[in-house]
């Protein structure tokens, strides 16, 4: 009989150590995979984890990536924390990048300075609304939130898809599913002249540290934890359940959005069909990663664009395909989550089957 | 930049010029799908091969396959320049700006982006000339349905796919003047889960002949789950469905691949416009069904060489559109140029383009 149960108390050493270990157990079985396909392992393991920060083109490419994927994670860490299963950050960034354009398209001849913060405050309004529905339906009607977000999402696509086919076409791109490209005046300006890394990624450090601030300084962020693992107790204490839910849903959306409208008007340019490669989803994966931590995303969301981009250039370098990237990348998840698992839990062996 | 001519300079002294010369000229190819999609990104891969083949050694090549069409297109094209590339395929229309964008920053590397419109100094397009495989097609699909219904999934409504419609519809009611389409868009070129549910509605609706504008097999083979025959797209996909199977209209980029790399070898690469189809070896009816009535067969041997022979076009005015306007005046055969911009759906489709 085997038994997983709960420790009492988890070793602060291995909370440090465990991602060291599963990085380093991650090295060894990637090794073997490269080494079955033929590939030298050193020049491998270099080209996805160190080739994607070796020169200033790749950081800022890096940054590119890392920027939705954190502004997403910030928010959802937050609900996450608040027991709110909001799987709904790719429909909120979607509708970001939507409300953007829409706002944004409307600048295409001007270069009123006005153009680029009308923009990113619609894009921003536009997350916190689509963040808003299921929240309004959450309470009102106690619907299951993963649900709703979930068909959200969808809904936010579909919307993106047929405005990008419809009133928001480039009227001159022959009935092409692309919008006009942003004048000038509406686009994010980049952090380096060359690169396209933009602001969007400093903002998503700043949203990260002010929703650790949130959560570990103030008393709503206090209200926030103690209603995310005891919500009768939150009651019993006066939270309004409400107000929290508002509030981390409302946060998540603004960030969510800010993370679409930031990819349109910053390294893509225009609204496009494909939007989004599933940021919204990876952002769970970023978000526990961090261990729901605000601070902890910054690293994760690194993490995850490193690993990103690894792929890419792996198939270029060495021509590994992507389904094998795929495979390392589902490696080292793998070995994070089980080394996590492993602080919390122990396996017991348990000889006696009546237990 | 003085640094490194001065390098340069120091390699051509130490005799390292010559074995520069000897360098293998560098193709690199951008997929929106997977190699293994059987369909669009397989078919470019095998243009890949057979041009890889055909130099024998002086060429290689790179991919990366699976590339969203949002902010990561321009970071893999970039990549692929900066690793050396002396000429880039880019083979999904989304990639037309990135390409735009690179090129305009790597004047020396040539880009070539299939489907799109867009060009410059080193910037060339290229694209097939889909609707002469869909007029015969929709000749096949005219003679063979029984329900004088016709179904077409389509994967977005640009003119390339709103074209081959068309060209399907009037082949179709040239030898069946009862015939219906029913038409079903899936917003993408490659889900199967969506196409199988597509290629299900349609046949709800009575469809006995199917054709797709989309890259999976899964139309097929629902096609022989329930008995009905259907048309494959882009690659030989008789293999999944033996009895339904009509013929596929298979593209072949090799031809294109070749003559692209010889020229910019060669120094005498300009950017054009390129169309190829059955004239060109880059379109081509593969594994027509034994099972096939004889006289429908030969209806389709016929319709080939027609086309083939350059005897008949089959955007051939007078046409009128389903509003009742006349789109191609007698006489007139639309230019590439306005086939790049059809939008109207000729007379008889009961539907409207969607907007």
């Amino acid at each position: 009989m085997i038994q997983v149960q709960a420790r009492t108390d988890s070793s602060t050493l291995m909370q440090f150590a465990s991602p060291i270990i599963a990085i380093a157990l991650t090295l060894i079985f990637g090794s073997i995979l490269f080494i079955i396909l033929d590939k030298d392992p050193i020049q491998a393991l270099h080209v996805l984890l160190i080739m994607p920060l070796s020169d200033a083109y790749n950081v800022g490419e890096m940054l590119v990536k890392m920027g939705p994927l954190l502004l997403c994670a910030v928010g959802l860490s937050l609900c996450y924390r608040a027991n709110l299963w909001n799987i709904g950050a790719e429909g909120q960034l979607l509708a970001g990048a939507l409300g953007g354009s829409a706002v944004g398209l409307l600048f295409v001849d001007s270069d009123s300075s006005l153009a680029l913060p009308i923009t990113l405050l619609a894009g921003i309004v536009s997350g916190m609304f689509w963040a808003a529905l299921p929240t309004f339906l959450k309470i009102k009607f106690n619907s299951n939130l993963i649900l709703t977000t979930i068909m959200f999402n969808y809904i936010a696509l579909y919307l993106l898809v047929w405005a990008v086919h419809g009133p928001l076409r480039d009227p001159d791109g022959f009935g092409f599913p692309e919008s006009a490209m942003f004048s000038d005046a509406t686009l994010l300006p980049t952090l380096i002249e060359s690169g396209r890394a933009h602001w969007g990624v400093v903002i998503a450090i700043l949203a990260g540290i002010a929703a650790w601030v949130i959560l570990s300084k103030t008393h709503l962020g206090f209200q926030i934890r103690v209603f995310g693992s005891d919500a009768p107790a939150a009651k019993y204490a006066g939270f309004s359940a409400n107000k929290i839910t508002w509030f981390v849903m409302l946060f998540a959306g603004a960030l969510a959005g800010l993370a679409g409208v930031a990819e349109v008007i910053g390294p893509i340019g225009q609204l496009v069909p494909v939007v989004s490669p599933g940021y919204g989803y990876a952002a769970i994966i970023v978000a526990y990663l961090g261990r729901l931590h605000p601070i902890g995303a910054i690293a994760a969301s690194i993490f995850l664009a490193v690993l990103y981009m690894g792929g890419d250039l792996a198939q270029i370098e060495m021509s590994i395909p992507t389904a094998v990237v795929g495979m390392f990348q589902g490696i080292l998840l793998f070995f994070l989550l089980a080394c996590d698992f492993f602080i919390r839990y122990r396996i017991i062996l348990n000889k006696d089957a009546n237990v | 930049m003085k640094l490194k001519s001065l390098l340069v300079g120091v390699g051509l002294l130490a005799g390292l010029g010559t074995a520069h010369a000897e360098d293998p000229f560098k193709v690199g190819f951008v997929y929106v799908g997977p190699v293994g999609d059987l369909g669009w990104s397989y078919e470019h891969d095998r243009g890949r091969q057979e041009m890889e083949k055909y130099f024998d050694g002086k060429v290689e090549t790179t991919y990366v396959e699976s590339v969203p069409e949002g902010a990561d297109a321009e970071r893999v094209i970039t990549q692929l320049a900066k690793s050396g590339n002396d000429l880039i395929f880019t083979t999904s229309f989304g990639y037309m700006n990135p390409t735009l964008k690179v090129a305009k920053r790597f004047p020396k590397t040539t880009f070539e982006h299939a489907t799109g419109y867009k060009r410059s100094k080193n910037m060339g397009t290229y694209v097939l000339r889909t609707y002469e495989g869909r007029y015969v097609s929709g000749i096949a699909a005219g003679l063979l349905t029984k329900t004088n219904t016709i179904g077409y999934i389509g994967s977005f409504p640009i003119p390339e796919v709103i074209r081959d419609i068309d060209a399907t519809y009037m082949a179709a009611k040239s030898v069946n003047p009862d015939v219906k389409i029913k038409i079903v868009w899936v917003n993408s070129w490659y889900d199967p889960g969506k196409e199988t549910d597509a290629a299900n509605a349609l046949m709800d609706q009575g469809v006995d002949v199917m054709l797709q504008h989309t890259d999976s097999p899964a139309p097929l083979i629902a096609a022989e789950k329930r008995g009905i025959r259907a048309i494959g797209q882009a690659s030989d996909q008789s293999k999944f469905a033996p009895e339904a199977h009509v013929f596929s209209v298979r593209d072949d980029w090799a031809p294109y691949y070749i003559k692209t790399a010889k020229a910019v070898m060669d120094g005498t690469y300009k950017p054009t416009d390129f169309w190829g189809g059955f004239q060109d070896d880059m379109l081509s009816l593969a594994s027509i069904n034994d099972n096939l009535p004889k006289d429908i067969r030969a209806k389709i041997d016929a319709t080939y060489e027609k086309i083939n022979s350059g005897e008949f076009h089959p955007f051939t005015g007078p046409i009128t559109d389903n509003k009742g306007n006349l789109v191609v005046p007698a006489g007139h055969t639309l230019t590439d140029a306005e086939l790049a911009q059809v939008n109207w759906y000729v007379e008889g489709i009961t539907d409207e383009v969607p907007r």
